[in-house]
């Protein structure tokens, strides 16, 4: 039996990491791996192109209305779906109130104080917030849990930004636990040579992209049907990506501490690949009349 | 007089301070100082109100303790909401000794424990509705309630729960107010913050209730401030104000009511007797409604004749006949508790630390006994606390800010006093060094201490405490006769 394997994705919010990973967590079912989802996400939207639901009843959500997660058992919370993918959700509150990244420590601590990490598993997937804002979305990238952290991104600005800041995060507990950078999935917005940017991105955080996602409505048109692409269309085309991402991340061995880059390299990056211009610092500060004036002057 | 030389004093705080680390040391000794009498102000000699150094033992509280504990809690006819998990309301209940007059649970509230009780799911999804709902639970069970504070703890600050919100909401529709009070534990460097913010608290949503409504004054109003009524404190001072002819309209705030807080703007003058803790109101009422304010101090015969001097001079001759009337009619009783006490006390050396008004306002009791404190510290005092120390203090005595159990320790061993007065954290550790201690936080279950009858109380206590005769069976009999076998040889 080969050791469980505990996989967290991260990534800008909005850049499709909950639909890359039940995608490539459906391709991994389909070829016979037992795996488990966690969602790290108050919004709870992690597990339903695997269930089939609208949002899955969240841990916190149940030990709310049963009240303490202490009344919890492991069934009530977990809901098995397609190819035998066991699902979480940790749940949280509205925006605005509470604390979601408690709820986050919670749902996993109450993961694993009922064995829910058992042996027969290959693998686990912590789908994250976006944004890791406090301590509790680093929950699962803490000792003992998550040891390979995959990064969604694509060739835009602010994704990249995300990237490598979500590296920084890594070295930090990259040096007190176990975790590793385990490379970055380019999930396509057809930008410009965006391969090659995130390929140029990865080598500089000491990293790999994993795998070029291409963009294609088939996922668009699967996710409608809250469906994965693997179970909407088997067949098609793009469902043969997330299987060769799937079939990359099991035969994956290339885990790092990263080599997050200053701002101005970054800046430089995209500059050298017409992302970003060069800045023109003598307009700094200066309002539309005083430019104006600037221009009748010249 | 103090129990060392100046000069002694200062090598004392420098061998003190040689066991810590070079940064430890320099900022521990910014808070040591050798008392100078002739000073105006102690900015120059010692540091206060600073962040307490990791690592050390420090005896200091947290903002709630400040608010809820002090200022809050002791409001008899209010309900103070510990509003968080249950241990911040539960361990700071009833410690204070704030005694009031009330059927507790129909009228009255201090001694119970109000909470929300906080839970992981309270945590996440936020504690707001829960608040909402307790605070209705709290309307249909103890009706006769005049209002509710909230008092945060820690983890409100930290998941952002909207308690302005949900108490403006809640005292619309029990048209009483609810405060919601920001005092979370984590801010401020201790208590001390936690008195501000409920200072401001009470600003902004009680102290201008009454504004414009009518009240019958008389030219002899006051308000007692900053008493809090430890075993019946402000009752022994109130005595002898309305005996002196003055109206009592408020005391702040032990025993004290939401409508004697609300009334105080109609009073003549405020007399602050725990500066520390209500300077802030005080302050701002003079700003407000021009109410002048006067500190005063009610322990020992000679500080309360001179207090009620002071107050006299505020007013007219009816008054001031008053006073003299009163130190009159009290200073016998006095004489003869001096006369009982003052020989088995004479000479005796006393060191203190103890929180806001008392490591300077008891130096004047002890003196009355023939006693000297030869070292005072305070917990969360401010500079203004120590410019006012300095006065009080004999000259070259020790004066120490936030101590740290190390210090207390040696500075103990060194000036071997007959007496020590702190709190409880403090209070057996010098048990088993065999001094005699009382606790000046909660005047060990006694009291009260304040005004004349107070200082008959003291008088005994401190007695009773310090020849007390277990002192001298502190040695086991097999080490005697060794000590005594010794000798012999």
């Amino acid at each position: 039996m080969a050791k469980l394997r505990q996989c967290a994705i991260y990534g800008k919010g909005g850049i499709g990491k909950s639909t890359t990973t039940q995608n490539l967590v459906a391709a991994l079912a389909e070829s016979g791996k037992k795996v488990m989802i966690v969602g790290c996400d108050p919004k709870a939207d992690s597990t339903r192109l695997i269930l089939h639901s609208k949002a899955q009843t969240s841990v916190m959500q149940l030990a709310a209305e049963a009240g303490s997660v202490e009344d919890l058992e492991l069934e009530d919370v977990m809901n098995i779906g397609f190819g035998g993918i066991k699902c979480v959700e940790s749940g949280g509150p509205e925006p605005g109130v509470g604390c979601a990244g408690r709820g986050v420590i919670t749902a996993i601590n109450f993961l694993e104080e009922e064995g829910a990490y058992d042996e027969a598993l290959d693998f686990v997937f912590y789908d994250v917030l976006g944004d890791v804002v406090c301590g509790g979305f680093a929950m699962p990238i803490r000792e003992n849990k998550a040891q390979e952290i995959y990064i969604v991104c694509s060739g835009e600005m602010m994704a990249m930004y995300a990237a490598n800041n979500i590296a920084k995060g890594i070295v930090k507990y990259a040096n007190s636990g176990g975790v590793r950078l385990a490379g970055l999935i380019c999930n396509s917005r057809n930008t410009d040579r965006e391969d090659e940017l995130i390929m140029a991105l990865a080598a500089r955080l000491g990293t790999t992209m994993i795998h070029f996602v291409p963009r294609h409505n088939a996922v668009q048109h699967a996710e409608i049907r809250r469906m994965t692409v693997i179970e909407y269309d088997p067949t098609h085309s793009q469902a043969d990506e997330y299987r060769a991402l799937a079939n990359k991340i099991v035969n994956n061995t290339k885990f790092v501490i990263p080599t997050p880059i200053e701002m101005e390299q970054l800046e430089e990056l995209l500059m050298e690949f017409g992302i970003m211009e060069v800045e023109d610092t003598t307009i700094i500060g200066k309002t539309a009349a005083e430019l104006a004036a600037e221009a009748v002057a010249a | 007089m103090s129990a060392l030389t100046r000069e002694a004093t200062e090598t004392l705080i420098q061998e003190v301070l040689e066991i810590y680390p070079e940064k430890a040391r320099k900022d521990r000794a910014k808070h040591l100082m050798v008392n100078d009498t002739e000073l105006e102000s102690s900015k120059k000699c010692i540091t206060s109100n600073r962040k307490s150094l990791p690592g050390v033992m420090t005896m200091r509280g947290c903002a709630y303790a400040g608010s809820k504990g002090v200022v809050w809690g002791p409001i008899k006819d209010m309900i103070s909401i510990s509003h968080g998990p249950i241990g911040c309301g539960q361990y700071a209940r009833g410690g204070r000794r704030n005694y009031y007059v009330g059927t507790t649970g129909v009228d009255t509230f201090c001694e119970m424990n109000f909470t929300s009780d906080f839970q992981e799911k309270d945590i996440v999804f936020g504690g707001d509705k829960k608040l909402a709902k307790l605070i209705d639970e709290i309307e249909m069970l103890f009706p006769l309630n005049k209002g509710i504070s909230v008092q945060s703890e820690c983890p409100v600050g930290l998941i952002g729960d909207d308690i302005e919100a949900v108490s403006k909401k809640a005292a619309a529709q029990l048209n009483k107010p609810v405060v919601p009070v920001r005092c979370e534990g984590f801010r401020g460097v201790s208590q001390s913050l936690g008195h501000h913010i409920a200072n401001d608290s009470v600003r902004d949503w009680i102290l201008s209730n009454r504004d414009g409504q009518p009240f019958e004054k008389t030219p002899y109003d006051v308000a007692i401030l900053g008493d809090y009524n430890i075993g019946g404190d402000a009752w022994a001072s109130r005595i002898l104000l309305e005996e002196m002819g003055l109206r009592v309209v408020a005391q702040w705030s032990g025993d004290g009511t939401l409508a004697e807080m609300e009334n105080t703007p109609f009073v003549k003058l405020n007399l602050l007797h725990c500066y520390r803790s209500m300077n802030y109101i005080s302050r701002h009422m003079e700003e407000k409604y021009g109410i002048p304010w006067l500190e005063y101090n009610f322990f020992g015969p000679t500080k309360i004749a001179e207090s009620l001097r002071k107050i006299a001079s505020f007013f007219d001759d009816h008054i001031k006949e008053g006073a003299e009337r009163v130190i009159e009619k009290y200073t016998p009783a006095m004489n003869e508790v001096i006369a009982k006490y003052k020989p088995r006390l004479q000479g005796k050396k006393v060191m203190l630390y103890v929180g806001g008004l008392r490591p300077r306002h008891v130096v004047g009791a002890y003196e009355d006994l023939g006693m000297e404190v030869v070292g005072t510290g305070y917990e969360f005092a401010h500079n203004d606390d120590y410019d006012r120390t300095i006065k009080d203090m004999g000259d070259a005595t020790l004066i120490y800010d936030d101590a740290t159990g190390h210090e207390l320790d040696e500075f103990v061993k060194a000036l071997k006093p007959d007496l020590i007065g702190s709190g409880i954290k403090e209070k057996y550790v010098f048990h088993k060094m065999g001094f005699p201690f009382r606790q000046m936080h909660s005047w060990d279950y006694s009291g009260p201490y304040h005004g004349y009858d107070g200082f008959a109380v003291f008088a005994k206590d401190m007695d009773l405490t310090l020849n007390n005769p277990c002192w001298k069976m502190l040695k086991a009999p097999w080490l005697k006769e060794e000590a005594a076998e010794l000798k012999a040889a």
